[in-house]
C-alpha cells in the first residue's frame, strides 16, 4: 500500500490531505507507519521493523496494522488503485 | 537493546471548528486508584467487574447535604431511600449518620427493621402495601404515607381492629412547573383531592394525621420547583391548623435532587448542571419559613434524598474484553459489564476513565457490554485512549439505582466492596454463584433425566 504523495506529515502527528482538505491526528507509532509507507516501504517491512522496536506479539501487531491500514484507506490517504492490497 | 512500550496505532479525523459529539477531554485522566486502593489490586482480589463504594464519599456528601439544610432550618430529618441502594452496609452508613429509613415495599420494610431501625423511624411509601404489611407497620408505629383512597380505607379498617392509632401522612402531587406532573402517585393538590383526603382522615379520627408528603420527580434540575411544592404543602398544613386547630408534625419533601451525572442527550456535563444542596435547601426552607407558621409550630422537614447522596460514592470497575472496528469505521470496545449491571447507562452518559497510564492520543469509540443483545450499549460515543484486552476502566457515579435495579441476566452479578475511612476494603456483597441463583429453583422429578 502507498500513501498519497501529497499527504503532509508533521513530527507532532498532524496529517493533512490537501486533495480532500481533511486533517487528522495520529499517535507516534501511527506516524512511524505512515512515514515508512510514504517512503515506499511495504507493509511487511513496516511490521518487521515495528516488531524489532516494540514489545508486542506478532499476532496483535498484525491485527492492529490491518485495522490501521483500513483506516488509512477509509480516510483516502492511500493511492486509490492500491485499495485491494494490504 | 531494550524494546519500546507499544501502543496501538490510531488515526483520527480532526473536525476543525465543529463541536464534536464525543464529549470533552475530562474523561482522559487515568484513574488508577479508588480511595487509596489500586484498581488492579481490587480486581485481582475480588474479580472483574466489581462495584466499589467509598464510605468517605457517602459520609462527606451526607454531611454537606445535612449542613445545607440544618444551617437554614431548625428541625431537619433525612430518611434513607432504600430503593436507591439497599445493600445493608450502605444503609447502615446512612443510619449511623442519623438517617431514618424510607421504604416502598414490605421487603424493604423488613430490611430496615433488620438493620435495626426502630419502627417509628421508618417511612412507608408507595402504592402497594398489603394488609399484612400495613398491619405490621401499624403495630410498629411506622409512618404510613397514603398513596390512594383504597389504601386509606384499608388502614381505616385495620385501625378499628388495632389498639394502636395508625400514624399517617398523605402523598400530595401538584403542579410545580415541571412536567410531566407525577400525578399517578398520591392525591392532587390543585383539584382538591388532597384536601378531601385530609378531611376524611381527620374527621374519621381513627388515624393520626402526622405529616404531608410529596415527591415531585427525580433528577430535578430546578430548585424553584421545590420552593413551590414546599409552599403548597405549607398551605395545606396551615389550612388544617385553621380548620381543625391541629398542627402537622412534619413536611416531607421526598427525593429527586439531581446528581452530577450527565443525562443522555444533555449538551452540558452534569457536573456543571446539578444545583447544589444549598440551592435546594434555600428554596425549600425559605418557602416553609415564610409560609406563616407560628415559631413553635414549625413542622419538622423530612428529606428522602436518594441519588444525590449516593451516586458519587459508587464506582464500577471493569475490564476490556476486545476491540472491534464497526462497518462504518467506528472503533468498538467490548467491556465485561453491560446494561445488566449498569442499568443507569440507559439514562446517563457515564463518565468512564481508563485505569492505567496512556499517551495523550485518543479515538472515538462505542462501548459495548458483553451481553448478546443489541441494546447492550454502555456509551454510544466516547473519546478514549486506545484500550486493549485486559486493560481496566473505572465508571464514575454509579452508586444510585444500579445495585438495586441490576439484572441477573446471562451473567452473575458481581461483588460489592466498601472502602472504609482508613482506605481498607471490605466485601459487602459476595459475587453471585450458580448456587445463589438456583436455590430458588425447583425442578420437578419427572424432568430430571433425559437422553440426548
Ligand atoms: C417516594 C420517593 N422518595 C424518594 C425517592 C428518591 O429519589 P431520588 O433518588 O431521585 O432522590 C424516590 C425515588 O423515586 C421516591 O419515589
Amino acid at each position: 500500500m502507498k500513501i498519497n504523495k501529497n499527504v503532509a506529515l508533521s513530527d507532532s502527528g498532524f496529517v493533512f490531505n490537501p486533495s480532500t482538505g481533511d486533517s487528522f491526528s495520529t499517535n507516534p507509532i501511527g506516524l512511524e507507519i505512515i512515514k515508512l509507507l510514504k517512503e515506499g516501504k511495504s507493509m511487511d517491512y513496516v511490521k518487521a521493523s515495528l516488531l524489532k522496536t516494540y514489545t508486542i506479539e506478532e499476532a496483535t501487531l498484525e491485527r492492529d496494522c490491518y485495522d490501521f491500514a483500513n483506516m488509512l484507506m477509509k480516510f483516502k490517504l492511500t493511492e486509490a488503485d492500491e485499495k485491494a492490497e494490504n | 537493546m531494550k524494546k519500546l512500550h507499544y501502543e496501538r496505532p490510531i488515526i483520527q479525523r480532526l473536525n476543525v471548528g465543529v463541536m464534536n459529539k464525543f464529549g470533552t477531554k475530562t474523561e482522559y485522566a487515568p484513574v488508577t486508584h479508588v480511595d487509596g486502593n489500586a484498581v488492579k489490586g481490587l480486581l485481582a482480589k475480588y474479580g472483574s467487574p466489581l462495584f466499589v463504594i467509598s464510605e468517605k464519599t457517602i459520609r462527606k456528601t451526607f454531611r454537606d447535604a445535612n449542613r445545607a439544610f440544618k444551617t437554614r432550618y431548625p428541625k431537619v430529618q433525612f430518611a434513607w431511600s432504600y430503593k436507591t441502594n439497599y445493600v445493608n452496609a450502605v444503609c447502615n452508613v446512612f443510619h449511623q449518620e442519623g438517617s431514618w429509613a424510607e421504604v416502598v415495599s414490605g421487603f424493604e420494610y423488613q430490611k430496615a427493621l433488620q438493620n435495626g431501625v426502630s419502627g417509628n423511624k421508618i417511612i412507608f411509601n408507595g402504592p402497594d402495601k398489603s394488609m399484612e404489611e400495613l398491619t405490621m407497620a401499624i403495630e410498629n408505629n411506622s409512618l404510613l404515607h397514603i398513596d390512594h383512597l383504597d389504601e386509606l380505607y384499608m388502614i381505616k379498617e385495620l385501625a378499628t381492629k388495632s389498639k394502636k392509632k395508625p400514624r399517617v401522612a398523605i402523598r400530595v402531587n401538584m403542579d410545580t412547573g415541571v412536567y410531566p406532573i407525577w400525578d399517578r402517585f398520591g392525591f392532587n393538590y390543585e383539584n382538591g383531592q388532597a384536601w378531601d383526603a385530609i378531611n376524611k382522615i381527620i374527621l374519621n379520627d381513627q388515624m393520626e394525621l402526622v405529616g404531608l408528603h410529596c415527591h415531585i420527580g427525580t433528577f430535578m434540575l430546578a430548585p424553584s420547583a421545590y420552593g413551590l411544592a414546599a409552599s403548597k404543602l405549607s398551605d395545606l398544613a396551615l389550612s388544617i391548623k385553621k380548620k381543625f386547630k391541629k398542627s402537622i408534625q412534619y413536611i416531607d419533601m421526598g427525593g429527586g435532587f439531581a446528581s452530577r451525572n450527565t443525562l443522555k442527550g444533555s449538551y452540558l456535563q452534569g457536573m456543571d448542571l446539578a444545583p447544589s444542596f444549598d440551592s435546594f435547601a434555600e428554596e425549600i426552607t425559605t418557602a416553609i419559613l415564610n409560609a406563616g407558621f407560628a415559631k413553635d409550630e414549625l413542622p419538622m422537614l423530612v428529606l428522602e434524598t436518594g441519588r444525590a447522596l449516593i451516586d458519587d460514592a459508587g464506582f464500577l470497575l471493569g475490564s476490556v474484553i476486545s476491540n472491534k472496528r464497526l462497518s462504518d469505521g467506528r472503533r468498538a470496545t467490548i467491556l465485561d459489564f453491560g446494561v445488566n449491571i449498569l442499568f443507569t447507562s440507559f439514562w446517563y452518559d457515564h463518565k468512564i476513565s481508563p485505569a492505567q497510564e496512556f499517551s495523550q492520543y485518543s479515538e472515538d469509540s462505542v462501548l459495548y457490554g458483553p451481553l448478546c443483545m443489541n441494546i447492550d450499549v454502555v456509551r454510544e460515543n466516547i473519546t478514549l485512549p486506545p484500550l486493549k484486552r485486559d486493560d481496566q476502566v473505572v465508571v464514575h457515579s454509579v452508586g444510585a439505582y444500579n445495585m438495586t435495579q441490576w439484572m441477573q441476566f446471562i451473567s452473575l452479578r458481581p461483588a460489592i466492596v466498601m472502602i472504609d475511612k482508613n482506605d481498607k476494603p471490605h466485601l459487602i456483597r459476595k459475587r453471585e454463584t450458580l448456587k445463589s441463583i438456583e436455590t430458588e429453583e425447583v425442578l420437578p422429578a419427572y424432568l430430571k433425566d433425559f437422553k440426548l
